[in-house]
């Protein structure tokens, strides 16, 4: 059977594996936005953190992801078997990206705006949130595109512990040998980190200062 | 003379300034100087004399290491330093404008940070507009990138003016420009600075704009005060340093040999 008689024959499989593969993702990058977007605005208030910060963030990324799935399965109200172990270990790879360029984003503001901000009274916090942050929208933007891109890549091996999406039929297809099951599941995520790719590269644009 | 020398409203004394951390010669050291409401103060001196960071004492972008020095005889330490900046216009050469915000926001910036009511913001916006010779609902909604250097030095005054400072701080306000606007400016600066009677501090490195921008010249150099005069008598003096800044602008001639 060739890939497309497999993957029309499949097709609704395979919606609803997209589907759990977006809702995986989506959860995921919601959360590691959350958190790494607030936490790169304390290293620039705390910079002593920031080696420490990006430092573990680093070190989450090169865990490979199998073996990340594999150490977060037992432990207590993170791990398990499922969705939510998964949304974990997705949430970890995807930190570091959005929180470096977050970081550099923010820094990487000309000294002579941030001068001028300064000179005209404006306190700290009102230079991080009214300055610097909006300056730094396409920075954190071209971060979470980075991310989101990855995770719709790692999410694909979410399936290995029970957490559905398209790595279903990759790892099925892996162990019945047969490239059109694999196939099936492979390129809707390859469209789809393609898809995320140039929607939030044009996002970007739109919201580059100059 | 336009300003009053009984009316002193920043005052050096015996100031001098080195960086926190290195131990190396003082950028500024025994500078004492007066400062009289409403007149227009020239700095002159070569890049490197300490001009700028004298300058940056008074809205205290740098905190002096020693001596005193008052503003609106208050020592700077004592000022708020959110309050002092607010109640001192800067204008930089780079002008300095938020590329995020329109030029209207940029000039209500501090007025806003004040929480003026939105009406009188407003009013404000307009008139300094105006004032710096730009149509205010013609460029409200611009954006930095989209005006002409020139347009954005403008802008840049109108801003340090919004909240009606006492002081105005510059430094090479118009370093940035071709010759021709350079000119232009000057021109709108002589008569802006007429109308609005506020203390002015310019910094430059051009004599010419010292002399026609200056109702007092200050000369720097390597951190010292070495010589200061009204603008006629500047051409006059025997100070060797004052000579060579002379000699550079060909103002005076024979003055190079």
């Amino acid at each position: 059977m060739n890939v497309w008689q497999f993957m029309l024959s499949h097709r609704v499989e395979i919606v609803t594996a997209t589907r759990e593969h977006l809702v995986l993702v989506l959860i995921s990058m919601a959360i590691a936005v959350i958190i790494a977007v607030p936490l790169g605005l304390a290293l620039v208030t705390n910079p002593r953190w920031r080696a420490a910060v990006l430092a573990v963030a680093s070190i989450f990324q090169t865990i490979p992801s199998l073996a990340l799935f594999g150490f977060l399965i037992p432990l207590p109200f993170l791990g398990g078997i499922g969705m939510r172990t998964a949304i974990v270990a997705l949430v970890l790879y995807a930190l570091l990206p959005i929180l470096r360029n977050t970081y550099v984003g923010l820094t990487g503001v000309d000294p002579a705006i941030l001068e001028a901000a300064e000179a005209m009274g404006m306190t700290e916090e009102q230079i991080l949130f009214r300055v610097r942050l909006p300056l730094a929208t396409s920075f954190i933007l071209a971060g979470i595109r980075t991310a989101t891109v990855i995770t719709i890549g790692v999410a694909t091996i979410a399936a290995a512990i029970g957490a559905g999406g398209l790595g279903t039929f990759i790892f099925r297809g892996v162990a019945m040998v047969s490239d059109a099951v694999i196939l099936a599941g492979a390129i809707p995520a390859a469209l789809l980190a393609l898809l995320a790719d140039f929607l939030l590269g044009l996002l970007e644009r739109r919201l580059r200062v100059t | 003379m336009n300003y009053d020398l009984s009316n002193v409203i920043i005052e050096f004394r015996n100031v001098e300034y080195r960086f926190p951390i290195t131990a190396s010669r003082p950028i500024l050291a025994g500078v004492s100087l007066k400062i009289y409401q409403g007149e227009t103060l020239a700095l002159l001196g070569q890049s490197g004399s300490g001009k700028t960071t004298l300058l940056k004492l008074i809205n205290r972008l740098r905190i002096l290491s020693s001596g005193d020095l008052l503003v609106e005889s208050r020592p700077v330490r004592d000022w708020d330093s959110i309050r002092l900046r607010r109640s001192i216009g800067y204008v930089i050469q780079e002008v300095g404008l938020f590329p995020h915000l329109t030029v209207e926001q940029n000039v209500s910036l501090v007025p806003a940070l004040e929480r003026w009511p939105a009406a009188k913001i407003k009013v404000r916006y307009d008139e300094v507009m105006q004032l710096v010779g730009m149509n205010p609902a013609d460029y409200a909604t611009r954006y930095p990138r989209e005006l002409s250097g020139g347009q954005r030095q403008r802008v840049g005054v109108a801003r340090a003016l919004a909240a009606d400072p006492a002081i105005l701080l510059m430094d090479e306000p118009f370093g940035a420009l071709d010759p021709v606007t350079r000119a232009e400016l000057q021109q709108e600066f002589l008569a802006l600075a007429r109308r609005v009677s506020k203390t002015i501090v310019l910094v430059t490195h051009d004599v010419r704009e010292a002399l026609l921008l200056g109702t007092r010249i200050v000369l720097l150099d390597a951190g010292r005060i070495v010589a200061e005069a009204a603008p006629r008598e500047f051409l006059q003096l025997d100070q060797p340093v004052a000579r060579k800044f002379i000699a550079a602008s060909e103002l005076v001639p024979g003055a190079a040999q």
